[in-house]
């Protein structure tokens, strides 16, 4: 299967039910990983779309990606009780440690960092979400061990 | 019914909960076992495992239950599990660990389910420390409407919800109400949306009833929960999805819904899985779809997800996402209920107002406005975070003070330190200081000293929180998911903000605040929707009781 068809079939899926560009680009998005240009421009086409219209969605919504992020991506929550014990140290730990700002990702496309706004999880404040394994009170020191953790994940896949 | 064909049997609800609680009577002993986002995350999944492989080695599969259930309540202890013997006391456990739970089946399930009734069994000391007692105020002072049925309750499983009174309410009301009576029910208990305005349910379906509908009529429940610091909509949907299911198919009787759209947070992928497993099993049940329990009532729901814009809670700019475009608002009216959705006449529920619902139905408007103050009725679910003891989810009576739902229930604040004020509503609320610790909790009460119930996000904050800072944190979200589209949102918040931080820095004058309190009434007065009208709002209140920690920011610095 070529990756263009990818977005041929969210299309065919999508294309005849009432407002569902988003849908669509949430399908396309947990396969890819992100929303490519070229995906986009095919599901346009092909949902009978105008490209604009895909595109201001992709942009205002902050849960698209443009660009492909790395393997790990690591939320750190930023509601009001993550805040108020202290996750903007964390966000801080994970930026010396992977050497990027938040919604970047790491030269070696392994780790992506972004902040999200309340995941839901208050009573484990304060939380840090990677690829959907929520880690709760996490403390500045735990900050190694996770991306540790991952990194032998990835490194264990490679071997496999 | 002697003449009920064997279809109609397998479809009948009653029957089917018959069977179901047969099934469930059958077995000596339940666990319960939590299986909601926080619970999970704090490794229930492995848990759960470890139980059934345990029961499942000492052949207990016969005497024991294990019951994946939805959130209970006080997700800082999880992974929670609770053991229902026969004849015996209920044991809540907290913190289970994968070798404890072995442990709480071999050393407490086992020896106990060989009692006599009459005997009580004692816990060995290993387990003793890891027991929650049920007769803290955490769990005795609340009052379950709502979260009832969460934590006792396995949300995947349509039959447990029909052997617990599931879509009885909805029998009622198709069977022996006229949607009117619905109307006039909902009306006379009392009921305000859940969501934060606080508007009236009752009235919300008056009108929506009365738009005549040409070709369809929409009923949208709106589980859009972007207030940080509040997740009593997700928690709802995990714990019980039928219920609110329920709750919505009453609510499309009652003004003529023809289709039923739920509209859910990308960022809770637990509440849209359950929700759409939800819908599945109402679907191969018939209740949904044509006809629905040999009425001539027909209704199907399906799912819209956001993606991360706080905004699409306004009721307008959740119509635009659900058609697939921006979020962004339009002045109103026309009201969504005349133009909503596809410009057919809507009516936006929240979730907790829909749960509200199906209990009503079934014991009447007079048992929920039993509970509450004189203008706001029945209970409130609140996720109580921030700096105290117990936190968690808690659902109390309208009216109960900050006293008792911080110190009583929440156990007070840790480590010494002292109250400082609550904040409710989020980043559409404000903080209320400790001097008002015995107001009562309801819309009204609230709106006087500046704050809002909003969804039920309550922020207990200490002494050592800087109230600037805590604005700007706010501030800093609303500008940050304002959608552009009307000035004074956009540039008012952007202002503020940069004041809000030259204040920070120390390098503002007095002159600052109160330009800071200009801009921000001007823009509760000029913004489009209520993103923009309420976002000043905790910069208001913190200047309203904590203007002293402006001003000694400012006082170097002269004019």
């Amino acid at each position: 299967m070529t990756d263009t068809s990818v977005a041929a079939q969210v299309a065919a899926k999508w294309r005849k039910k009432r407002g569902s560009l988003i849908m669509a680009l949430h399908e396309l998005q947990d396969i890819k990983g992100y929303v490519p240009w070229d995906d986009a421009m095919e599901m346009a086409k092909d949902m009978n779309v105008p490209l604009a219209r895909i595109y201001e969605v992709l942009t205002f919504y902050n849960f698209f990606k443009l660009e492909a992020p790395g393997k790990a991506v690591i939320s750190v929550c930023t509601g009001t009780a993550c805040y108020l014990k202290g996750n903007d140290k964390t966000l801080e730990e994970f930026k010396k440690q992977l050497g990027i700002d938040e919604g970047e990702s790491t030269p070696d496309k392994m780790f992506h960092l972004q902040c999200v706004r309340c995941v839901g999880c208050c009573g484990l404040a304060p939380v840090c979400v990677v690829n959907g394994k929520t880690y709760g009170r996490v403390t500045t020191g735990d900050v190694s061990n996770i991306i540790a953790e991952w990194r032998k994940k990835f490194e264990d896949e490679d071997k496999e | 019914m002697a003449d009920m064909s064997e279809i109609e049997k397998r479809f009948d609800i009653h029957e089917i909960a018959k069977t179901k609680q047969q099934e469930i009577d059958k077995f000596d002993c339940n666990i319960y076992c939590c299986h909601s986002t926080g619970c999970k995350s704090s490794g229930s999944d492995e848990i759960l495992d470890i139980l059934q492989k345990t029961i499942e080695e000492h052949n207990l599969q016969e005497k024991v239950r294990i019951v994946a259930t939805g959130c209970m309540g006080l997700c800082a202890q999880g992974p929670l599990i609770r053991v229902e013997i026969k004849g015996q006391k209920d044991v809540l456990y907290k913190r289970v660990e994968p070798l404890i739970s072995r442990i709480i089946v071999t050393e407490h399930i086992i020896p106990a389910l060989k009692l006599k009734a009459s005997e009580q069994f004692t816990l060995p000391e290993v387990l003793q420390k890891y027991v929650l007692s049920l007769d803290l105020p955490f769990f005795t002072k609340q009052e379950k409407v709502v979260l009832k049925m969460a934590g006792h309750l396995n949300p995947e499983d349509i039959q447990e919800y029909m052997a617990a009174g599931g879509y009885l309410a909805l029998e009622k009301v198709l069977k022996t109400m006229t949607p009117a009576q619905v109307i006039e029910e909902i009306k006379k208990s009392g009921l305000r949306g859940r969501g934060g305005a606080g508007f009236p349910t009752g009235n919300k379906w008056d009108f929506a009833s009365r738009v005549k509908a040409e070709d369809s009529k929409f009923i949208i429940c709106n589980g859009d929960e972007g207030d940080p610091g509040a997740y009593m909509d997700r928690s709802i949907l995990e714990s019980n999805p039928h219920g609110v299911i329920e709750g919505m198919m009453i609510a499309a009787y009652a003004i003529g819904a023809t289709e039923g759209w739920f509209y859910i947070r990308a960022e809770y992928p637990l509440a849209v899985e359950r929700i759409e497993k939800a819908i599945k099993a109402c679907k191969k049940n018939r209740l949904l779809g044509n006809n629905i329990m040999g009425t001539n009532f027909n209704f199907n729901i399906d799912i819209r997800l956001g993606a991360g814009a706080f905004v699409c809670g306004e009721e307008t700019a959740l119509i635009h996402s659900i058609e697939g475009k921006r979020g962004t608002p339009r002045p109103r009216p026309p009201y969504p209920t005349d133009k909503g959705l596809w410009d057919k006449p809507s009516c936006i529920n929240n979730v907790e107002t829909l749960a509200n619902v199906a209990p009503i139905i079934l014991k009447g408007a007079e048992w929920f406005s039993s509970f509450g103050t004189a203008t706001s009725k029945g209970t409130k679910v609140f996720a109580l975070t921030g700096q105290v003891e117990h936190s968690g989810l808690i659902e109390v009576p309208m009216g109960t003070t900050i006293n008792e739902i911080v110190n009583e229930i929440g156990g007070g604040v840790p480590n010494g330190k002292k109250l400082k004020a609550v904040q409710t509503g989020g980043p559409s609320g404000g903080v209320i200081p400790t001097e008002y610790i015995n107001l009562p909790l309801c819309y009204d009460e609230l709106k006087k000293v500046g704050s809002i119930m909003g969804s039920g996000g309550m922020i207990v904050i200490d002494e050592s929180s800087d109230m600037v800072d805590l604005a700007k944190f706010y501030l800093d979200f609303t500008v940050d998911e304002s959608c552009g589209k009307c000035a004074p949102c956009r540039i008012g918040g952007k202002q503020m903000l940069m004041l809000l931080e030259k204040i920070s820095k120390g390098q503002a004058t007095k002159e600052d605040i109160n330009t800071l309190q200009q801009i921000a009434n001007a823009m509760q007065k000029a913004s489009l929707c209520g993103l923009g009208q309420t976002a000043p709002n905790p910069v208001l209140s913190t200047l309203r009781f904590f203007r002293k920690e402006y001003e000694a920011k400012v006082s170097k610095n002269k004019e």
